[in-house]
């Protein structure tokens, strides 16, 4: 050992290097710090021992009390289903109106139901289920498919244009890019439909649509366009417009005849969830 | 500067030492019959670092007036701390039976005949700004009080320091055991210490969670170990902050942590009371020879019984300074000196600068508690004061929110009708179930709909439990040829037919463009 060097002015000793004749002080750690940095070491080997701590070539090695997390979540999950169970049994049995009339049953429905439509329904109907173009809004009085309980719950069960075989099914035929109608008569059409809302004054225009129309629209949408749920067919003649309501908009549309097409819930949310998502959707205020 | 040090050992037993040798001394003794303490002012102006080491502070338990009044504050603020949340308070069945409780679970706040809501904190900040108000009068009538006799710091610090003094003996005892090796003895003692500290530190901490829950059911669940992990914890939080803010900070926290000296810099002026070392009196000081004269020389004999009592480590003859907490138990030492040595009392003593000058010049001291500063004070403390207690005997027992969904904004029905949902909150803050009529006034409204009641015939009938709110949506629909603004106002009111008692609510209906 080299004889130590020291500091002549704070009489600490020094690392003994030295650098163009500076000196580092060799201070040395507070002895509060070192106090901690050695509880810390022996705190580790307890933990070693205790928790679970070292990878090994094929798993890991448990500790005395064998704990994991995933069995904590595992626990607590299950924990969960069980706080809900005696409700989910109740939820399972109980018809859709018994439901709306019984106020703790319908407080556990409405609060499964909006989570349930945050996590699946919110991405298309929108977080407050408001709807967007061309994706129905759900709080309004206007129904493609029906806005009984029933009606509610057997289109998310089944869904619209989807894989189920019981799914609503509908086809608006696109008129214009199928060439099955000419441009002008698609022009006439789209007068005669705003007209139905009052909103067209070209009488000759009209009254050509008018024929159009009862040639090739009647079928689903009804002699006064008033829409038919049975086909999903929507009322033209109301000021609700899933693709828009402006002369463009209804053109277009009968141009191209979109379609959405909306998932089968069924066997992906339990019979449960579903009776709640339509509790849910129902009290949006639209509900019949 | 090297003088001729004295030996701490060497108190009881004087003998003045110059590179270890005895040699005669000048004067071990201030007086007649009393010794001169070898106490230093560790915290004085004077001895100020950027960067200090804590030297400790051993205060010598003294005996006088002062000490009398601040042992009286202590047994009453902790008996009042202690015993609060033990005093019942009948609020009828059901309702929570404890005269001050802060239920945080069902967010109400319990003080004898008040019961707050959460969305009253406001009375909070007016309690808040008494507080504040009451402690600037305080300050300006009679200095640091509030540090000398009721701060919660200076209460247990006072209280851990007798627990010191009871077991490792008095002052002269620590700071010679502070100097010896490490004996059985001396392990024990101190161990006891830190025990009892604890102890007093458990207690406290045991008793502060009581404000928060039922105490006898508390108390119940806490010795049977049922109580939630989160209460233990909370015991185990302010256990180690009493310890240690009382224990080993102590003067620390006052003259580091604590930001009321600086504060009390702006509230005090030169007629407030404060502790004084009254300069006229004492000056010239230095030690008093037996048969000397007191003409042309201060009462002050320089015995420093002052500092070895200052629990802040102070000189209180350095004039007033921000470590001084105006304890007064300086008064006390002094006091106690003054008597042997056949003086008048009140060498040391609560006084103002303005007397020090004014004595200085040779004219009367005088005392002046009205002054603007105070009568602003207690104008503001009084108006305050008024306006808490009208508010607060005045307030509705029945209150309304009503929030507008904004997702979606509003509904357009098939009809061109436009609809808005609310939800409101009917708040009965009463001790009975009470039945409420609420009406809407506004928009011509064609249909409303309260989901969750079967009839929607304005005005609703609407049930509330006692002390609860009661959440219902309302959908207010307005017909589109009635909608000649793209936004209206409209009020809900909620009434208790019963005592005519009612309030009301701005919201507004929103159709997003005029449809009429």
């Amino acid at each position: 050992m080299s004889k130590k060097d020291v500091d002549q002015h704070s009489g600490t000793e020094t690392t003994g290097h030295e650098w163009d004749g500076i000196r580092e002080l060799n201070t040395p750690l507070p002895r509060w710090w070192l106090g901690i940095f050695y509880a810390t070491i022996v705190w580790a080997v307890g933990y070693w021992v205790v928790m679970p701590a070292w990878p090994l070539v094929n798993g890991y090695t448990h500790g005395v009390l064998n704990h994991s997390q995933r069995a904590d979540v595992a626990k607590a999950v299950e924990m969960l289903k069980a706080s809900r169970r005696a409700s989910e049994a109740r939820l399972s049995k109980a018809g859709l109106t018994t439901i709306q009339n019984d106020p703790d049953l319908l407080q556990f429905a409405m609060a499964e139901g909006k989570a349930a439509f945050g996590d699946n329904c919110a991405p298309c109907h929108g977080s407050g289920g408001q709807g967007h173009k061309g994706y129905p809004n759900l709080n309004d009085d206007v129904w493609l498919w029906g806005g009984t309980l029933g009606d509610i719950q057997h289109t998310i069960t089944v869904g619209v244009r989807s894989v189920s075989p019981d799914t609503r099914q509908s086809q608006m035929p696109a008129f214009g890019r199928d060439g099955i109608l000419k441009d002008a008569q698609i022009g006439d059409v789209t007068e005669f439909v705003l007209s139905l809302s009052g909103r067209s004054a070209d009488a000759k225009a009209i009254a050509r649509g008018k024929k159009v129309f009862a040639d090739n629209c009647v079928a689903c949408h009804g002699e006064r366009g008033l829409g038919n749920r049975a086909f999903g067919a929507p009322n033209l003649a109301d000021r609700d417009w899933l693709y828009g309501g402006t002369r463009e908009d209804i053109r277009s549309q009968i141009e191209l005849g979109r379609g959405g097409v909306m998932p089968t819930w069924g066997g992906r949310l339990s019979p449960e969830t579903i009776k709640a998502l339509a509790v849910y959707v129902h009290s949006l205020g639209g509900g019949e | 500067m090297q003088g001729p040090k004295l030996r701490v050992s060497d108190v009881n037993a004087p003998q003045f030492l110059v590179s270890g040798k005895p040699v005669p001394m000048p004067s071990l003794m201030a007086a007649e019959g009393v010794a001169r303490s070898d106490a230093q002012a560790t915290n004085s102006a004077a001895a100020r670092r950027f960067y200090k080491s804590r030297v400790p502070i051993y205060p010598k338990l003294v005996h006088g007036t002062f000490r009398k009044v601040k042992w009286a504050a202590m047994a009453v603020l902790l008996a009042i701390y202690y015993l609060v949340p033990w005093i019942r308070w009948d609020r009828g069945p059901g309702a929570a039976g404890q005269a001050v409780l802060v239920d945080l679970a069902h967010e109400r706040f319990y003080f004898f005949f008040i019961e707050i809501w959460p969305q009253e904190v406001y009375y909070v900040t007016g309690l808040l700004i008494l507080a504040a108000i009451g402690l600037f009068l305080a300050t300006a009538l009679f200095g640091r009080i509030w540090c000398g006799y009721a701060c919660p710091q200076t209460v247990w610090t006072d209280l851990f320091i007798y627990v010191e003094d009871l077991i490792e003996g008095d002052r002269s005892a620590r700071i010679r055991s502070s100097k010896e090796p490490r004996t059985a003895t001396k392990i024990a003692k101190r161990a006891s210490k830190h025990a009892v500290w604890l102890l007093i530190a458990l207690a406290t901490g045991g008793a502060w969670i009581f404000y928060f829950a039922d105490a006898p059911t508390l108390a119940r669940s806490l010795v049977t170990g049922e109580s939630s992990p989160i209460i233990y914890a909370f015991i185990g939080l302010f256990t180690f902050t009493t310890y240690s803010l009382a224990g080993l900070m102590r003067e620390q926290v006052c003259i580091y942590m604590c930001p009321w000296p600086r504060i009390q810099a702006a509230m005090t002026d030169a007629e407030a009371l404060s502790v004084t070392y009254r300069t006229d009196r004492g000056e010239p000081r230095g030690p008093h020879k037996k048969g000397q004269s007191w003409e042309s020389r201060g009462s002050c004999i320089d015995c420093n019984q002052c500092v070895a009592a200052c629990p802040m480590g102070i000189d209180i003859r350095d004039g007033l300074q921000l470590e001084c907490i105006n304890c007064a138990l300086c008064i006390d030492a002094c006091d106690e000196v003054l008597l042997k040595i056949g003086q008048p009392k009140g060498l040391i003593g609560y006084d103002t600068d303005l007397n020090l000058q004014r004595r200085a010049k040779g004219e009367k001291a005088r005392f002046r508690f009205v002054r603007p500063r105070t009568i602003v004070y207690a104008a503001l403390l009084l108006a305050v004061g008024a306006v808490m207690l009208v508010s607060l005997s005045t307030r509705a027992t029945v209150g309304l929110d009503a929030i507008r969904d904004r997702n979606p904004n509003f509904v357009v029905l098939a009809d061109g009708s436009v609809r808005n949902g609310y939800m409101i909150k009917v708040l009965n803050r009463g001790a009975e179930p009470r039945t409420f009529l609420i009406s809407i006034e506004g928009p011509k409204i064609s249909a409303v709909r309260i989901i969750g009641l079967d009839d929607a015939k304005l005005p609703a009938r609407i049930a509330v439990e006692a002390d609860k709110v009661r959440t219902l949506r309302v959908l207010i629909t307005v017909a589109g040829h009635d909608l000649h603004t793209g936004s209206q106002e409209i009020e809900f009111t909620v009434a208790d037919p019963k005592i005519g008692e009612r309030h009301e609510t701005a919201s507004v209906f929103v159709s997003g463009e005029p449809r009429s």
